[in-house]
């Protein structure tokens, strides 16, 4: 692999590195209550919101009403997206007379979109309206994301306070999210976007005619405004079939890096927040640390499998220096491409800027297990933070088993229920993508969608269900994930691997914040410091690899060798 | 719980207007009044009619030009049908795709330098790639310059006048616009004429 790729990869990392205190510091600003610079704009629009919906801001929820609250939310959304995509030819912008959205469809659709998945059965730009990309999916972009900080905040909530019975309204987390954090973020990013070329148009699809006399149709719509919170929302729906690959969504190099910024902003400054509000930084701090220390891994992987090529085609006479470009842009060639996918699955955001079915077995293995560890590489916003704290919460655990102590976590007491809750939440995404894998390679049903055969099908099929309940939304996108079959199990595994995780852990931020606040005394095990990364690193690479491994080595493991001896299927 | 419905339903109208409406035509009128161009698509228009986006690709088949990519968009740069093979690195049907593609990027290019260039031969993941590096475009000078009259040097000129670097010097990979660089062959040969 090429310097240029590792200084590449630092360079990114830097200015990750260099956002998170920013970033955090205003977070914590925005759910602490606190004003911020854009007061001023924002105070009234907030207000107008509250008294619109019915909402008294002062009033706070325990952790079985904030649930509550999120899951009815959520399921009047998953209404609303399937009841403008059904009626999309009836409604207005819809200028290239785009049908309604087939039942089936529909619903895996709205489901996947308001989970913050961000799955796509469809191809955009040949099924959804412009109003319905705007009004539908791009709102539901903005709002699952809001939803998952607010899960954050209301956890770090949770650690923070003491004897106390609420964790917050999560309609004003919600809104505060949304209003303060979303909006003003996407807007400029949406701007600087137009500027390269990303497209903002409610023009219909263009018809020009080729240099070579041609007749080219080209789609386009109001992709900017999409693309902006598609990223920084980590949801990762694109607005047309080929994703961040696509020139009008991803024009070049620049965009592209904005575009990887944008994911991991808000979850890298989360971790500052979790510091910042339960008083303990360095915490924050060594919980950073042991998330960069799993992408840094994972993007040299990847980065050094995708530059070194397919040897299968280099013995057919293909040029070895530029590595493996089937299915990648030549303005971002194997190491944007390889960065760009540990970015997108590190976070549960799922664009992509190449095809991954296309990826060679260890550079596709690495997108694969970054969402298998749980999505807690800086994670979805919000999600990541929060589905950290399941990992922090096991680490003391495991710690305090160690030296045979009731484990304590920022002097609260981590007791059998909260451990429970715990496990509860990383077994329901592992039970849907093993046994959801497992029907889809003993049935029919299953088997008819892949597209490639071998130990790749496997692994098609492994990345859906991985996918799904990661909520992560990127593909082996060969399979053909429109039937029946996939529609309805994929959007179960999306439910399950969304609310089955939220519900859990609310629950153990209740539980916490009830507690009393022990002194810490000699015998606390520290959470800050770099013992304390490398055993929560260590036990996010544990805990996956127990349950992976059989899967992984039957099909990216096996298929790695397989291309070395030169065999094809 | 009816609480809850009543405050959900009411929210989500409001953040439809604000979110689902409001913003993206803020951003729209921002687009418009600065930049229109790069807003509306990056359309490039000769002899007064449009002749496709600086961002999307599109098929080559006249003499005289610079190739793309292979396509897997629909049945080659269909714009409707964006994204790429999905074939995997053991697939058969990629390897046979692959050996005719090298094949046929020989017979075409007779006097083409040195090993095929990956991007000459693998399909894009948009299937819309506008661009191919540098050393496919240098690959086909010899087949340009033959068809068109147009002096190899000048080609190798135009094709390095059109070369884009890395962003930062570091970010992305060098790469040629490819319906820019036949623009620039198509006004050079018909200045000859």
């Amino acid at each position: 692999m090429p310097a240029s790729a590792f200084l590449e990869i630092g360079v990114y990392f830097l200015l990750i590195l260099a956002l998170t205190r920013p970033v955090g510091v205003y977070l914590r600003r925005v759910f602490a209550g606190e004003r911020t610079l854009l007061d001023p704009v924002l105070g009234p629009l907030e207000r107008l919101v509250y008294r619109v919906a019915g909402v008294d801001p002062r009033k706070e929820q325990g952790w079985k009403g904030y649930a509550t609250a999120i899951l009815v939310f959520s399921v009047a959304g998953v209404l609303g997206v399937y009841a403008v995509e059904r009626l999309q030819a009836l409604l207005p912008l819809d200028p290239d007379r785009l049908p309604a959205v087939p039942p089936v469809l529909a619903w895996s659709t709205a489901v996947s979109f308001v989970t913050n998945t961000n799955w796509q059965a469809y191809s955009g730009e040949a099924t959804m309206s412009y109003l319905t990309q705007m009004a539908a999916l791009a709102l539901h972009n903005f709002l699952s994301a809001a939803t998952g900080i607010a899960v954050a905040v209301a956890v770090i909530r949770g650690i923070a306070r003491a004897e106390a019975k609420t964790i917050g309204s999560f309609w004003v987390d919600l809104t505060r999210a949304t209003l303060y954090v979303l909006l003003p973020i996407s807007f400029v990013s949406a701007v600087v976007l137009m500027s390269q070329g990303v497209v903002q148009s409610f023009a219909p699809a263009a018809k020009v005619t080729t240099l070579s006399g041609a007749a080219q149709t080209i789609p386009l719509g109001p992709v900017a405004s999409q693309e902006a919170i598609k990223e920084l929302g980590t949801n990762g729906g694109g607005f047309f079939n080929a994703n961040s690959s696509h020139p009008y969504e991803n024009p070049s190099p620049a965009t592209n890096l904005l575009e990887m910024l944008l994911i991991f902003a808000v979850p890298a400054g989360l971790t500052h927040t979790l510091g910042s509000m339960t008083g303990k930084p360095r915490h924050g701090w060594a919980v950073f640390w042991a998330m960069s220390l799993l992408f840094l891994a994972g993007a040299g992987v990847c980065a050094r499998a995708e530059t070194r090529g397919n040897p299968i085609h280099q013995a057919l006479g293909v040029d070895a220096a530029a590595g493996n470009m089937e299915g990648k842009e030549v303005r971002f060639g194997p190491v944007d491409t390889a960065l760009f996918a540990t970015v997108t699955t590190d976070a549960s955001c799922g664009a992509v800027n190449g095809m991954h079915d296309s990826f060679t077995p260890l550079g596709g293995l690495v997108p694969l297990v970054n969402i298998q560890l749980g999505e807690v590489v800086f994670g979805g916003v919000g999600a990541g933070l929060y589905g950290i704290f399941v990992f922090v919460v096991l680490a003391v655990f495991i710690a305090g088993l160690m030296v045979g102590r009731t484990p304590e976590y920022l002097g609260k007491k981590v007791e059998g229920g909260e451990v429970k809750l715990a496990m509860l939440s990383v077994l329901v995404p592992t039970f849907c993508i093993l046994v959801g894998s497992a029907a889809a390679v003993v049935s029919k049903a299953g088997l008819s969608s892949l597209a490639n055969a071998g130990p790749h099908g496997l692994s098609e099929a492994l990345y859906a269900f991985t996918s799904a309940a990661g909520n992560n939304g990127s593909a082996f996108a060969g399979l053909n994930a429109n039937t029946g079959f996939y529609d309805v199990l994929l959007a179960l595994a999306m439910f399950a691997g969304r609310f089955l995780v939220i519900v859990p852990i609310l629950g153990m931020a209740g539980s916490l914040a009830a507690k009393k606040r022990l002194a810490e005394s000699a015998g606390t095990f520290p959470v800050d410091g770099p013992l304390f990364t490398f055993l929560l690193a260590g036990v996010i690479v544990v805990v996956g690899a127990l349950t992976f491994f059989p899967v992984l080595s039957l099909g990216p493991a096996v298929e790695q060798l397989l291309m070395a001896a030169g065999r094809t299927f | 719980m009816k609480d809850h419905l009543l405050v959900s339903v009411r929210l989500l109208v409001v953040f439809t207007l604000l979110l689902g409406v409001a913003y993206p035509v803020a951003v729209w009128g921002v687009g418009r009044l600065a930049f229109p161009y790069a807003a509306s698509g990056s359309f490039l228009r000769k002899d007064g009619r449009a002749v496709g986006s600086e961002l999307i690709g599109q098929a080559v088949t006249a003499p005289g030009l610079f190739r793309p990519r292979p396509s897997a968009a629909g049945s080659g740069y269909d714009g409707t049908a964006s994204g790429g093979s999905n074939l995997g690195p053991t697939s058969k049907a990629l390897a046979d795709r692959i050996a005719a593609e090298v094949a046929r990027a020989r017979a075409e290019n007779p006097g083409a330098p040195g090993p095929v260039p990956a991007d000459a031969v693998t399909a894009s993941g948009s299937g819309l790639d506008p661009h191919v590096s540098p050393a496919f475009a240098l690959w086909q000078v010899p087949r340009v310059a033959k068809e068109s009259g147009i002096p190899a040097a000048d080609l190798e000129r135009m094709v390095a006048a059109r070369t884009e670097g890395r962003f930062l010097g570091l970010f992305g990979e060098p790469r040629v616009n490819v319906l820019l660089l036949n623009l620039d062959v198509l006004s050079r040969s018909g200045r000859r004429r």
